[in-house]
C-alpha cells in the first residue's frame, strides 16, 4: 500500500510579459511518483527539473501565484487543504533545500524545538543535535553564524525530532562531510525501516543508489523512469528510458560520457516527449504525443520504444 | 568619523542660515526695538548696532559669534531678552513632550496598521488602511491642524484652542492635567500624519516577510495563523519599523514646528519660526545647532537600534 500517492500532477506558474499578456509556464506536468511505506525513494534530475517543487507542492507551500492540479493522495485519502493543516509537521514533515528556510531572527535551537511534537523538546533537540555532532554552543546560534553543513544538519534535525511517518528531503547532504552524511542516510534507512517511508530528493545518483530502494528520474518537470536500484549495474541494460541510461552512463566510474544539449525550459518544452531533442533513439513517432507512463519490467518508463 | 560630518555639517548649516539671515531684509535693530522704532534717533541706532557688533563685517561678524558658541556662549535672544540656551531649554521640553508622544504614538498605531493590513491583505480593510495612509500621507500639516483644530476645539469645545498652558493662570498654578490637555490636540494632528509612513513599510515588509522561505518552511512544519505571526513574522519586522521610525526624527521636527505654528504651541518650532521671521540671529542659530543635533541623535540612535537588536551585527562583534 502506498502511504503517498502523487497522480498526474501538474503545476504552472502565471507571469506576465511585456506587462499585459498573461503566460502560463507550466513546469511540473502529468508527474506520478508513489512513496511505500518501509522505503526510500530517490527522486533524482537535474537542476530546474521540478523536484523541489513536487516537495512544496506535497506539502501545500506553493507560492500563490502556482496553480496546481492531479492528486496527491495520503493514506488513500485526498490530501486537502484542511487535512494537510493537520498533518503538515506532524506526518508529513520536510527537510528544505537551503539555510534560507531558517528564520534569521531566531536561535536555531528554538527552531528545531518548534518542530517538536509533544514530548520534552529541549531535550529532543538536545539529542538529535548530538546525534549530527553539532555541539552545545550551536543551540544558542542564528543561521548567520552557522556553516553551510551545520545549516543543512540543523534543517535535518527539524524533521528528526517532528515524529513524522514521511520525511521529505531535499537535497539534505551537499555540504555535510563523510560521517555526517553517513549518521544522516543510515538515519533515514532506520527510520525507514520502522515503518515510515522518506523521498529523498538528490541530484547525486550515486549516493542515492546506495540507500534507496527505488529511484524516480526527472526531466523537464515529469517522472520519466522508476525504477528499482537493483537495476543499475553493468552497462546499465535493464535501465527502460534512454535519459535514465544517459545519466548512468555519464557517471565517472562507468563510460563518463556526458549527455549532449540541455534540458529544455518551462516556456519551451517540446510537443512531444520531452527527451525527443537528445534522444540517439528518436523517430518521428516520438515527436507526435508526449509519451504515458506506463508499466515494464516492474517498473514505469515514459518511452515509447523502451523494452 | 560620524561626528567628524557631524561637526562639518553643523559648521555649514551655521554658516548659510547665518548668511541668509544677514541678507534678508528684517532689520535687525528694528525687531530687537520692536515696535518703538518710531522713538529711536540714528544716533541710538548705531549705539545699538554697536553693541550687538553689528556694525562689523558679516564674516567677523560670524567668527565672533563663532568662538563664543565654542567658549559655551549662545549669545542673548534678541527679542526674548534672554539667554539663548535659557530660552531653547524651556521650549525644548514643551517640544520633547509633544515630539516623543506623536512619536510613541504614531509608531505603535502605525505599525499595527501595516500588521492588520498585511494580514488581511486584499480584504476590505487592509484597503481602508491603505487608503487613508496614501491620502494622509500627502496632507499638509497645518491643514490637518487647522482641521483637528477646528473639529474638537471649536465645534466639540473639548481641547483648549491652543497655547502650551490655559490662559490667565499663574504659571505655579498650572498642573500636568492642564499641560496635557494643551499637549493633546498638537500630538493627535503630528500622529494622524505620522502613522502613514510606519504602516505603509510595515504592511510591505511584512507581506514580504510571510512570502519568505523561513515563512513557508515554518508552514510546512505546520504553523499557522497567530503564531505564525508571533514567532516569526513579529521579529522579522519590527526591527525595520523601529529603524524607520527612528529615522523620521527630522520628519517629526518639520512637522513639529507647524503643529506649533498652528496651534501656538510654545516650543522649539514655534521659536524657530518667530526667531526667524524677526531676524533673532542668535536665536535662530541657537535653534538650528540644536534641531541638527537633534535630528542627528534620531539617526545615531536608528543606527544603534539596528546593532542592539538584530544578532546579525550584534553577535558578530563578540
Ligand atoms: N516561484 C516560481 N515562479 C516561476 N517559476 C518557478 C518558481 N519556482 C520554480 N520555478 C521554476 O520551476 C522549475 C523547477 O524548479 P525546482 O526548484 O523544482 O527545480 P529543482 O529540480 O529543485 O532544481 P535544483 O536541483 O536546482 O534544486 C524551474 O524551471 C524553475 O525556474
Ligand atoms: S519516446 Fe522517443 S524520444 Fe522519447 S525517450 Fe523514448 S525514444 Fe527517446
Ligand atoms: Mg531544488
Amino acid at each position: 500500500m502506498s502511504i503517498l500517492e502523487v497522480e498526474n500532477l501538474s503545476v504552472s506558474f502565471k507571469s506576465y510579459t511585456d506587462g499585459f499578456k498573461e503566460i502560463n509556464h507550466k513546469v511540473i506536468s502529468s508527474l506520478s511518483v508513489a512513496l511505500e511505506a518501509g522505503e526510500i525513494l530517490a527522486v533524482v534530475g537535474a537542476s530546474g527539473s521540478g523536484k523541489s517543487l513536487l516537495a512544496h507542492a506535497i506539502l501545500g507551500i506553493l507560492p500563490s501565484n502556482a496553480s496546481i492540479s492531479g492528486s496527491i493522495k495520503y493514506k488513500d485519502e485526498e490530501l486537502t487543504a484542511a487535512r494537510l493543516a493537520t498533518l503538515r509537521g506532524k506526518e508529513l514533515a520536510l527537510v528544505p533545500q537551503s539555510v534560507n528556510f531558517l528564520d534569521p531572527l531566531m536561535r536555531v535551537g528554538s527552531q528545531v524545538r518548534t518542530a517538536a511534537n509533544g514530548g520534552d523538546a529541549v531535550s529532543a533537540q538536545r539529542k538529535v543535535f548530538e546525534r549530527y555532532h553539532l555541539g552545545k554552543e550551536v543551540e544558542n546560534m542564528y543561521p548567520f553564524q552557522l556553516s553551510g553543513g551545520m545549516a543543512r544538519r540543523t534543517l535535518l534535525s527539524t524533521a528528526m525530532v517532528s515524529g513524522a511517518k514521511v520525511i521529505i528531503a531535499d537535497e539534505p547532504t551537499p555540504g555535510l562531510d563523510p560521517v555526517v552524511i553517513k549518521e544522516a542516510l543510515s538515519n533515514f534507512r532506520e527510520f525507514a525501516d520502522n515503518g515510515c517511508a522518506v523521498m529523498l530528493i538528490t541530484h547525486d545518483i550515486e549516493s542515492a543508489l546506495q540507500i534507496a530502494d527505488k529511484i524516480a528520474v526527472f526531466y523537464a518537470g515529469t517522472t520519466v523512469e522508476i525504477a528499482s536500484v537493483k537495476d543499475f549495474v553493468g552497462k546499465g541494460e535493464a535501465i527502460r528510458h534512454p535519459y535514465t541510461k544517459a545519466l548512468w552512463r555519464a557517471l565517472p566510474q562507468n563510460e563518463f560520457i556526458p549527455i549532449p544539449g540541455s534540458q529544455p525550459h518551462p516556456s519551451s518544452l517540446p510537443s512531444g516527449c520531452l527527451f525527443a531533442p537528445r534522444c540517439e533513439m528518436a523517430t518521428p513517432e516520438c515527436e507526435q504525443a508526449q509519451p504515458e507512463m506506463r508499466e515494464l519490467r516492474d517498473g514505469m518508463v515514459r518511452c515509447i520504444h523502451a523494452t | 568619523m560620524k561626528s567628524v560630518r557631524m561637526v562639518t555639517l553643523l559648521v555649514a548649516i551655521c554658516l548659510i542660515s547665518f548668511l541668509l539671515v544677514k541678507n534678508s531684509p528684517i532689520d535687525p535693530i528694528q525687531a530687537y526695538i520692536g515696535a518703538d522704532m518710531l522713538k529711536v534717533g540714528p544716533e541710538q541706532r548705531e549705539k545699538i548696532a554697536e553693541y550687538w557688533g553689528l556694525d562689523e563685517p558679516v564674516i567677523v561678524q560670524f567668527f565672533n559669534w563663532g568662538s563664543a558658541v565654542l567658549a559655551g556662549d549662545l549669545g542673548t535672544s534678541m527679542i526674548y531678552r534672554q539667554p539663548v540656551i535659557e530660552v531653547i531649554g524651556e521650549r525644548f521640553f514643551n517640544s520633547l513632550a509633544l515630539m516623543l508622544s506623536a512619536w510613541l504614538l504614531s509608531g505603535v498605531v502605525g505599525f499595527v496598521m501595516g500588521v492588520v493590513a498585511a494580514m488581511k491583505k486584499g480584504t476590505w480593510i487592509d484597503r481602508i488602511i491603505k487608503w487613508y495612509c496614501f491620502t494622509l500621507a500627502s496632507t499638509p500639516t497645518f491643514w490637518m491642524g487647522l482641521l483637528v483644530l477646528m473639529v474638537f476645539a471649536v465645534w466639540l469645545g473639548w481641547f483648549p484652542i491652543g497655547m502650551g498652558v490655559p490662559a490667565g493662570v499663574l504659571a505655579e498654578d498650572v498642573t500636568l492635567m492642564d499641560r496635557i490637555q494643551h499637549l493633546i490636540l498638537p500630538v493627535l494632528t503630528l500622529s494622524i500624519l505620522g502613522v502613514a509612513n510606519v504602516a505603509l513599510h510595515t504592511r510591505q515588509k511584512l507581506i514580504d516577510v510571510m512570502a519568505s522561505d523561513y515563512v513557508l518552511f515554518a508552514r510546512a512544519r505546520g504553523e499557522k495563523g497567530f503564531v505564525l505571526f508571533w514567532r516569526h513574522g513579529l521579529r522579522n519586522v519590527a526591527l525595520p519599523a523601529i529603524t524607520l521610525q527612528f529615522a523620521a526624527f527630522s520628519e517629526l521636527f518639520g512637522g513639529a514646528v507647524l503643529a506649533e505654528q498652528v496651534f501656538s504651541y510654545p516650543g522649539l518650532g514655534q521659536a524657530t519660526v518667530e526667531a526667524g521671521l524677526r531676524g533673532d540671529v542668535p536665536l535662530l542659530l541657537g535653534l538650528v545647532i540644536f534641531s541638527t543635533i537633534f535630528v542627528f541623535v534620531g539617526n545615531l540612535l536608528a543606527d544603534l537600534s539596528y546593532r542592539v537588536l538584530d544578532p546579525r551585527t550584534r553577535e558578530v562583534r563578540k
